[in-house]
């Protein structure tokens, strides 16, 4: 979110560097129940992000101090690949991934019915394997493929959506140009059954219109790749069965 | 669970997802109510029965009940008892008092030690998804022999048939002793090449327990047993 230096985000005819529409999403697709070792699991592309999710349980919570007596935990481990960036990311947690692990965990939470499983913990994995902005977006859409793949009951799925501001321009899904030099970040976790927000973070300033124009383009994204998270599920379970 | 699919009606629901309205039906399991609808909580299939909406759930996790064939692996032994791995979320407490044999304190690990599988039954779970085990009745015992093979929870009714109508079949095919138990654990006795079938089967109630064209898959790979056998 550098917001500084001239550099030109928006074209003359008002499309974006790549082409996009201010309104427009990268091209997403998700494959479900891609690793057989796992309860459930998925795998995201949204743009060149390429996120993987993995979930293990209900097990028995451990260490003992994590258990709740009325309702599972959600342990979610958030990891970006180290070739997953130009740069080497040094292997390891470190304060970004714990950040992201903590908020990813507490969307879930409000979306996975976590009191019929007390005293459990639910494992979720996520490796970012490719990063090009918004991978906690597309690391919260495949954890929760992931979970319904597990078929841990769930309220809605939560889908990871972002927008932000550009040149002054309020844009849906940053791009890595965009998210470096633009001016805010508006990643959102959106059920989009209930139209209920699961988690919001906010980097940079939007005016309450900016904003609500920012969700607006959320929204509207949220139920075209929710769409396409039921038809990846369809698709891993459906097939041969018409 | 997964039986009686067949019917145009049929349909593929994810979680959130509205089943119908809540007047004058009752929910059912993998379902539940929220703003005058009936939303599922699970992927799977609708079902309506007697005004009750519920979701065969295709993949779920084993929630283990009082008087449930389980199969299980010992995780760890102690002095007078004995913790059973039976695939759900918490470990199984098989207590000396409840082992078929009679076991001296401090002398547990010599009658089944960690690794070894057991066929046991759930006598008990108490609100905190606690389990208790018994190997006290007729043919639980300690599986010293055959192998075990892990199925989806929600395809074991499938793999049953009506009136284990499938599983008779299987057996009466393969010649193999094959005991499923309800935690989706498979235990199959026989000569290596049955045991190699019945496991070939299995891995198609695996991959497909949950279709309509499962019974036909099945029936289709009856067919390479006889050829072999014939051969």
């Amino acid at each position: 979110m550098g917001g500084y230096g001239d550099i030109q985000l928006l074209r003359d005819d008002g499309l974006r560097l790549d082409g996009r529409k201010l309104d427009e999403s990268r091209p997403v697709s998700i494959q479900a129940g891609i690793l057989p070792a796992a309860d459930g699991s998925a795998m995201v592309t949204h743009g060149l992000n390429v996120a993987v999710a993995a979930v293990y349980g209900p097990m028995e919570a451990h260490p003992r101090k994590i258990q709740r007596q009325d309702r599972a935990v959600i342990d979610v481990r958030y990891n970006m690949a180290p070739f997953s960036t130009s740069d080497r990311i040094r292997p390891g947690y470190n304060r970004r991934s714990r950040e992201i692990s903590k908020v990813t965990a507490e969307a879930l939470e409000s979306a996975v019915l976590v009191e019929r499983f007390p005293r459990s913990k639910i494992r979720v994995e996520i490796e970012i394997l490719a990063a090009e902005a918004g991978t906690r977006c597309a690391g919260i859409t495949a954890a929760s493929v992931a979970l319904a793949d597990a078929g841990i009951p769930m309220r809605d799925m939560v889908v990871g959506v972002a927008s932000g501001k550009i040149e002054d321009t309020v844009v849906l899904d940053l791009d890595k140009a965009e998210d470096n030099y633009g001016q805010a970040d508006l990643p959102v976790g959106i059920l989009p059954n209930t139209g209920e927000i699961a988690f919001l973070q906010m980097d940079g300033d939007l005016s309450p219109e900016e904003f609500d124009l920012a969700m607006e383009y959320n929204f509207k994204a949220a139920k075209e790749i929710h769409e396409i998270m039921v038809d990846a599920l369809k698709a891993r379970y459906d097939g041969g069965d018409n | 669970m997964s039986q009686g699919r067949s019917g145009a009606e049929q349909r593929l629901v994810t979680p959130g997802m509205a089943i119908g309205p809540l007047t004058g039906m009752r929910v059912g399991s993998g379902a539940m109510s929220h703003n005058d609808e009936i939303i599922a909580t699970k992927v799977g299939w609708v079902r309506e029965i007697n005004g009750t909406i519920s979701v065969d759930p295709i993949n779920s996790p084993y929630l283990p009940r009082s008087g449930d064939l389980v199969i299980g692996t010992v995780a760890e032994v102690r002095n007078n008892l004995w913790f059973l791995n039976i695939n759900g979320s918490f470990q199984g407490l098989l207590p000396m008092s409840l082992a078929p044999w009679k076991v001296e304190f401090g002398q547990a690990r010599q009658h089944m030690d960690v690794g070894d599988s057991a066929l046991a039954r759930v006598q008990e779970v108490d609100e905190c998804h606690n389990v208790v085990l018994t190997m006290k009745g007729v043919g639980l015992r300690r599986l010293s022999q055959g192998a075990v093979v892990e199925v989806p929870v929600n395809h074991i009714d499938r793999i049953r048939g009506e009136n284990n109508a499938n599983l008779d079949r299987m057996k009466n095919i393969s010649d193999c002793r094959i005991i499923v138990g309800e935690n989706g654990r498979v235990w199959i006795d026989g000569d290596d090449n049955n045991i190699s079938w019945t496991r070939e089967a299995l891995a198609i109630a695996k991959q497909h327990g949950h279709k309509s064209n499962f019974d036909s898959m099945m029936k289709k790979h009856e067919k390479t047993f006889t050829k072999q056998g014939d051969a």
